[in-house]
């Protein structure tokens, strides 16, 4: 077996953990007594190390033992937390960070030993006055108390018709690996037996089971297994599975430990066990010997283990708690936990791409059922009804890719807290909508750009203490983060209660840098030079600093944001903070759309974007600073001639009515004229590819049901 | 075969797809060739360069398509029912779709059968040219298209 495999397991929960120790030290750090966030450390770092050396990452494994080590002082009450403590502890997860980025990378953990943090974790638990050992014996203590337990449980001899794989006294050893048994034994090694029960939750048994032959083949041999490693390897278990191992190692405890250490491991029973009473394959079989219904039966032996173990489950057992009656009470069978499964984002695209086909295809056949005519009821219901699956597959597969928002801001608590140091201010950050879903490859891409307005938020927003003081403000800045779905999009507002953008600054500088000229300035609204923000190459920051102002930065935001087809606008007021605006779409591949034709050329506008749809008498065209506006019931709407804007010529003669399309852009509204309406469609958005790219009011291609190509209109760009 | 070459080294063979444009024919390595199409309806994309006539649909795949004359500084193309569309494979697994006046046939020529030319003005200064070099078979003379200078002018014209 090769550990390689198990890599992605690893760096998933690696992450977790570190997310985890990340939330749960920034809790500690507001509430230092409490003693589950505590535990909760400390099962993280304890689960991390034992992952971190059974890999064979060696540097991970030394520093998260030491960092153990000052968790558990913690917890003994021998250490108190200080704010220079806390500050070590994120410095180790930084590194612990940078260890899982370059396995991420490379497989390997790099060669960095950082002695200097594992010296500064020394000196703290050296500092808390705890003699170095106490972790370590605090560790074995309850590990050894429940040793002689453990060895005192077994009874005289497993049930008759126990099942193999929840007692290794059942295990049946074929006679030439009997004597190999006496032999180790008649050689002074130790012959012991295992049982080990995975939590009902855990989704890859082999990995974990593979992890706990490891650890043991690092101490000694795995003499027999039931079932065999074969169908361990191949998943072939229910929850457990039992070994007789022979060793040199005379500690029961630290067996236990080494199986412990593998997470998701519920319960493990270690015993010595005499070789000359196994059982063999020539002993008389048992009537239903390894059949499921023994289950019940086989409960008195494996119920015991639990009984005898407790004493060592607080020491190692992450999440163990809720499980603790699991020993063997209850009927092995389905577990009642939600069933999931990780599955490759990539084998997600290939099935998305799959329902884009397949809708295509749908819709050639509803426009080949047209064009030949068939009017016959039955065919017209086939194809009511294969659009309805169509459609609700379509749904369906979207909400696979869908994942909670969350992954991406729980970083951010964390960066705020060091922000508040760096920086010298107070500033809290409140956020909520965490489960609001998007699609994966949205959440993916949308990190860094709320990354950089919370930063632009702590840097320019937030004023300084003295100058909140001054304006009244409470010393502490709020920044704040909320997300939610709106219809068809996910909107995600980041903002803060400080400074706001001062128009003023920003349009001298845009004169200064000669993206305007004076004269131009003069006739600008306030918003409009706030959006000068978003320009490329502007920053405002007086100083260039760490944390934001390097020049690039909210035309980064903006490009970042409209590839993933959404758009970003800001709200501010002078002295009382901004308000940025992200919104998404919430799908990216399939879209509703309204066809439209224009100048005799088929186009889709994104149903979405659209607000409604007009009839207007060419009387009705006002002409306003030589903008063609019309009166949209009280409100003053600029109308765009698409034909002109596609360099095209429109087939309707001037006297007719006009066919306007109202569209939203950010807070405004624009009609589109153009001459016909098609109908709505469901469209599945395909790129122009890079030679076609130039042309940005165009955001892509949908191929129709004859095989027809119609391009998409991006409404965003046409103004 | 083999005392064929040692009498007659040729270099390296290479198939070429012969088309032609006006009166002159090109060569285009089969290599680079994905697929060779009958002209259809080409979708107009707006405010695109000049050559640039629109996008089609390949099996599902949009694909642009550029008019070789005009790429050529050449008359617009008169579309007759040899016209074909012939799809490249560009760099990166993208296609591009290329309209030439017809197809005539495959020719193998040895590497050593093309003679290399660069144009220059009348300053000697090299000049742009979509030509690598200039083939000769049985039939005459078939010039032979340089596709990386047909793509890399795109990018100028994409920039």
């Amino acid at each position: 077996m090769d550990v390689s495999q198990y890599l992605g397991v690893f760096l998933d929960e690696s992450k977790e953990h570190l997310q985890t120790l990340n939330d749960s030290i920034m809790q500690l750090e507001q509430d230092p007594e409490n003693e589950d966030v505590i535990n909760d450390i400390f099962r993280a770092a304890h689960s991390m190390k034992g992952m971190a050396g059974t890999m064979g990452y060696t540097n991970m494994q030394n520093l998260t033992h030491d960092m153990e080590d000052v968790f558990s002082d913690v917890r003994n009450g021998t250490l108190k937390i200080d704010s220079s403590m806390i500050d070590t502890l994120f410095q180790c997860l930084d590194a612990i960070q940078a260890y899982v980025d370059n396995i991420t990378e490379s497989q390997d953990e790099g060669t960095e030993t950082n002695s200097n943090l594992i010296k500064a974790l020394a000196d703290i638990r050296a500092g808390g006055g705890a003699a170095p050992a106490a972790a370590p014996a605090a560790e074995a203590a309850p590990a050894a108390e429940a040793a002689p337990a453990a060895e005192a449980a077994p009874a005289d001899g497993p049930a008759p018709d126990a099942d193999a794989t929840k007692d290794y006294r059942a295990i049946k050893l074929d006679p030439e690996a009997k004597s190999n048994l006496e032999d180790a034994k008649a050689s002074g090694k130790k012959i012991f037996g295992i049982n080990v029960k995975i939590q009902e939750s855990c989704i890859l048994k082999a990995a974990r089971a593979f992890l706990v032959f490891k650890g043991i083949e690092e101490i000694g041999e795995i003499a027999a297994s039931e079932p065999s490693t074969q169908d361990i390897e191949d998943e072939k278990f229910e929850f457990n599975f039992s070994l007789i191992i022979t060793t040199d190692e005379d500690d029961v405890g630290k067996i236990r430990d080494i199986v412990k250490n593998v997470s998701e491991i519920e319960d493990c029973f270690i015993a010595e066990m005499d070789p000359s009473k196994a059982r063999t394959t020539e002993d008389a079989e048992p009537a239903p010997a390894a059949a499921p219904a023994a289950a019940p039966a086989a409960a008195a032996p494996a119920a015991a283990a639990p009984a005898a173990a407790p004493a060592a489950k607080p020491a190692a057992k992450p999440a163990a708690a809720p499980a603790k009656d699991g020993g063997g009470k209850k009927p092995v069978g389905k577990p009642v936990v939600n069933r999931t499964v990780r599955v490759d984002i990539d084998k997600l695209d290939v099935l998305m791409n799959l329902v884009s086909e397949l809708i295509i295809a749908k819709n050639s056949l509803i426009s080949a059922a047209n064009s030949a005519g068939i009017v016959s009821g039955s065919v017209n219901e086939q194809i009511e009804y294969l659009e309805s699956v169509t459609t609700n597959l379509h749904e369906s597969v979207m909400k696979v890719r869908m994942v909670p928002i969350e992954s991406v801001l729980q970083k951010f608590p964390r960066m705020i807290r060091d922000l508040n140091k760096s920086l010298g201010k107070k500033m809290e950050l409140t956020m909520t909508g965490e489960d609001t879903e998007m699609d994966r490859t949205v959440v993916d891409e949308i990190g860094d750009p709320l990354m950089h307005l919370l930063r632009n938020s702590a840097d320019h927003g937030i004023e300084s203490k003295e100058l909140r003081a001054e304006r009244g403000k409470p010393e502490e800045g709020q920044i704040f983060l909320h997300a939610f779905q709106d219809g068809n999009s996910v909107v995600i507002e980041v903002g803060d209660d400080g400074n706001g953008i001062d128009a003023e600054i920003v349009k001298n500088k845009a004169i200064e840098k000669g993206i305007v000229t004076p004269d131009e300035a003069a006739a600008l609204t306030e918003q409009q030079c706030v959006e000068f923000l978003f320009h490329p190459g502007f920053s405002t920051a007086k100083q260039v600093t760490e944390v934001s102002g390097r020049g690039v930065g909210l035309d980064v935001v903006k490009s970042k944001i409209e590839s993933l087809s959404g758009e970003v606008s800001v709200k501010t007021k002078l002295g009382e903070g901004s308000t940025w605006q992200i919104r998404l779409p919430l799908t990216l591949a399939i879209i509703q759309a309204l066809m439209v034709v224009v100048g005799g050329e088929k186009y889709a506008i994104p149903l979405d974007s659209i607000q409604s749809i007009e009839d207007v008498a060419p009387a009705d065209i006002k002409t306003v600073e030589n903008k063609e506006v019309i009166n949209l019931r009280g409100s003053v709407t600029p109308i765009i001639r698409v034909s002109k804007a596609l360099d095209t010529v429109s087939t309707k003669s001037e006297d007719e009515d006009l066919v306007v399309v109202i569209t939203r852009k950010g807070d405004q509204q624009i009609g589109l004229v153009i001459d016909e309406l098609m109908g709505q469609q469901e469209i599945v958005i395909k790129p122009l590819g890079r030679y076609m790219s130039k042309c940005r009011m165009i955001s892509g291609a949908t191929i129709l049901g004859d095989g027809e190509i119609a391009l998409i209109l991006d409404t965003n760009q046409l103004a | 075969m083999d005392e064929l070459r040692d009498t007659q080294d040729v270099g390296e063979l290479i198939q070429y797809i012969v088309i032609k444009l006006g009166d002159e024919q090109y060569g285009i390595d089969i290599k680079y060739i994905d697929n060779i199409v009958r002209m259809q309806q080409i979708t107009r994309v707006p405010q695109v360069a000049h050559y640039l006539k629109g996008v089609i649909n390949i099996r599902g795949v949009i694909v642009p398509v550029m008019s070789l004359r005009l790429k050529m500084e050449m008359d617009p193309d008169e579309i007759t029912d040899k016209s074909r569309i012939i799809i490249l494979k560009a760099e990166e697994d993208t296609l591009i779709g290329i309209i030439v006046d017809q197809v005539n046939q495959v020719l193998t020529l040895g590497s050593k059968s093309i003679e290399k030319v660069t144009y220059s003005n009348d300053k000697g200064k090299k000049i742009n040219s979509f030509i690598s070099g200039v083939g000769k078979y049985e039939g005459g003379l078939v010039s032979i298209l340089d596709l990386n200078m047909v793509e890399m002018e795109e990018d100028k014209a994409n920039k």
